[in-house]
């Protein structure tokens, strides 16, 4: 008999009511994360239906995309400068306690992005299946969970029925060969997948991330790799939990403890992919061939090595509008570029570990002049954690702002913007146009690549400050 | 959601691939807890100078292009976030229709939803469409067909149950609640 997969084993374990030619499965929602952006429709809907919301321990609520991460603003002394915001902020508040959902607010010590607090509390889990209104939602699956994001319709439905309408994807499996260089991170792999496979090439598959490469990433460089699934059209990625996902999850405040630790823990180890299971495609990258990579263009597949150079591409009329948006031409080095923003920070590299990365590089150096510098930890935990080893003096020491925690610049709907024309490097996952802030210009790196060329206020090689005494 | 069946309208064309929907609707227009009056801020960025003005030279922009109710556009369209503001947006402006080679997966399942037909159709069909802006097309929901101005039919595919809600004007709530007891019998099972 041939084996199962990660994806249908866990899909098999919440099928409510299977998939039939008429109609798609009921599909069980384990934990449901919800913000103040994507869920005030929901619970309209509720209302307009009369519907409480069916189990709302398995609801969790923050605030993050639209709130402001200046600490005047989130602890008082300064409203929040967008009323429209401020409107969320009090909406959400005022959904959960009507309807009994969990909500960590702007003041609470464990509030941050979502994808950020979900496995720092020890709620996101290996089997489950997990749902949010938002893209992102691809990040849990590094712990060999099935998570998507949802629009605000599924939001509501889940709020009433803890369920989902859905379809079976297709699995693709990429197996990573080799080993990560030095100098060369998580964000520049996934870079490397979406450059390759390109911005459409996930689309209508789970992808389920394999090989040695991938074994050896410790659990937040995974939820990277995870995190920008989308960003190749594949709604989830994931990752076969194994020794390194239970090391995380232990002891954690929402795991399992004792016996229910040790049940979850047989169910976990059985959740691989069998041997002899089918994909329906497979890719093979070669992780120890990879470089530090960089985007020029408009969308994560716009990709190059930081020591490459822009493609030239006549006749190719979008290819030309993102030319032109982005003020390249075509051809040159993608090195030495002026940089006028950087970022750190968003889903995608706001974690301990990120911050430990970009803070190494920054160590003893200043940001260059006229560079403007945002460090944003992804959650008020990660913030409290990088403060007591010192990483927030660093980043200050060198000229960078230190915020509370939020989306920040990776969306610009929170006031922190890129200015128009701006080049940005940034840690965040879309480079679309205005993504930051209209007529915004982002180039998407890792934390040190950002570091290096914040240092220099040009696109660097990160590489160049590994070897420094 | 209204029920819809038939579409006859002229086409306004977007050839680029990989319109995101932070295209479609920039975020700074998310703040906002109603999913009403969206249409205004659609293509925000594209629509309009940073001085507010109309860019005439943006294909919605154009008088012929007023009134269209199918926008055909390039593949991937709908990529990137899964703000559903971006169907709600199309709608409100006027659109019921999105042609495209290729639908991204979140934005197709809001669009259906909430009854945005986004459909691809082959690609002769749509090499057609999009060198032929303003052509009077004819959507057949129930068939699956579009029809261009000179009889030619393009087969779209559509999932049953979407097609069934659209069609009937009816959301899926509605069909996820009838299914309470399968749901309390499978929560009692997992304990």
């Amino acid at each position: 008999m041939a084996g199962k997969t990660l994806f249908q084993k866990i899909w098999d374990r919440h099928v409510v009511v299977p998939e039939t030619d008429a109609t798609p499965a009921v599909l069980y929602v384990d934990l449901h994360l919800t913000h103040e952006v994507t869920s005030p429709q929901a619970f309209t809907l509720l209302r307009q239906h009369g519907l409480p919301v069916r189990r709302p321990e398995r609801t969790l609520a923050t605030m993050d995309h639209s709130t402001p991460t200046r600490t005047e603003q989130v602890f008082g002394g300064a409203p929040i400068a967008i009323d429209s915001a401020a409107r969320q902020v009090r909406e959400l508040e005022r959904n959960c306690r009507e309807f009994g959902v969990e909500l960590f607010d702007l003041h609470s010590p464990l509030r941050g992005i979502v994808h950020i607090i979900g496995p720092e509390l020890g709620l996101t889990q290996p089997g489950a299946t997990i749902v949010c209104g938002d893209s992102h939602t691809s990040t849990h699956g590094a712990f060999g969970a099935l998570a998507f994001g949802i629009g605000s319709t599924e939001v509501g439905h889940v709020l009433a029925t803890q369920c989902l309408l859905q379809r079976q994807p297709r699995t693709l499996a990429i197996e990573v060969g080799g080993r990560l260089p030095a100098g060369v991170t998580a964000k520049d792999l996934i870079l490397a997948i979406i450059g390759r496979i390109g911005v459409s090439g996930g689309t209508g598959y789970v992808i389920e991330y394999r090989g040695a490469a991938i074994r050896a990433l410790s659990m937040e460089e995974r939820m990277t790799v995870c995190n920008m699934s989308i960003e190749a059209g594949a709604r989830a990625g994931m990752v076969a939990p194994d020794e390194t996902t239970f090391a995380y999850l232990e002891g954690r405040p929402r795991a399992p403890a004792g016996d229910e630790w040790e049940r979850a823990l047989e169910w976990w180890r059985r959740l691989p992919s069998d041997d002899g299971a089918t994909f329906d495609a497979t890719l093979e990258f070669d992780a120890s061939r990879l470089e530090p990579m960089i985007t020029y263009g408009t969308n994560p597949g716009m990709v190059v090595p930081v020591s490459g150079n822009i493609p030239r591409r006549s006749n190719d009329a979008a290819f030309a509008r993102a030319m032109d948006y982005m003020g390249f031409e075509g051809g040159e080095a993608i090195r030495d570029q002026p940089v006028n923003v950087v970022f750190v920070g968003s889903c995608t590299n706001a974690r301990l570990s990120d911050l430990r990365q970009a803070a190494s590089v920054l160590r003893g150096h200043r940001i260059a002049r006229g560079v403007r510098m945002l460090v944003v930890p992804g959650s008020q935990q990660v913030k409290a954690a990088a403060e007591a080893e010192g990483l927030d003096r660093i980043f200050i020491e060198a000229g960078a702002e230190w915020r509370e925690s939020g989306c920040s610049m990776c969306l610009g709907m929170n006031g922190d913007t890129v200015p128009r024309g701006q080049y940005s490097i940034s840690t965040s996952n879309r480079n679309f146009e205005g993504r930051q802030g209209a007529g915004a210009r982002t180039l998407l790196a890792s934390p040190p690549t950002a570091a290096a060329s914040a240092v220099r206020g040009r696109v660097t090689d990160p590489r160049e400050f590994l070897s420094r005494p | 959601m209204n029920p819809l069946r038939h579409i006859r309208s002229r086409t306004a064309v977007l050839p680029m691939a990989n319109i995101d929907t932070d295209q479609i609707i920039p975020a700074r227009f998310l703040t906002t807890t109603s999913r009403d009056g969206l249409g205004e801020h659609v293509f925000a960025d594209w629509r309009y100078a940073p001085d507010g003005q109309l860019r005439p030279e943006f294909a919605l922009n154009r008088a012929e292009a007023q009134g269209c109710r199918v926008l055909v556009a390039g593949r991937n369209f709908g990529c990137g976030s899964s703000r559903e503001h971006a169907p709600w947006a199309l709608l409100d402006y006027g659109f019921q229709a999105i042609v495209s080679t290729g639908i991204a997966d979140i934005f197709r399942s809001n669009a259906l939803k909430n009854g945005l037909l986004a459909i691809v159709v082959d690609d002769r069909s749509h090499e057609w469409l999009v060198q032929n802006p303003g052509a009077e097309v004819a959507i057949d929901v129930e068939a699956g067909t579009l029809t261009l101005p000179d009889g030619t039919q393009s087969n779209f595919p559509l999932e049953a149950f979407a097609r069934y809600c659209i069609l009937n004007g009816v959301d899926e709530l509605g069909y996820l609640l009838s299914h309470r007891e399968d749901i309390d019998r499978y929560e009692r099972a997992r304990g």
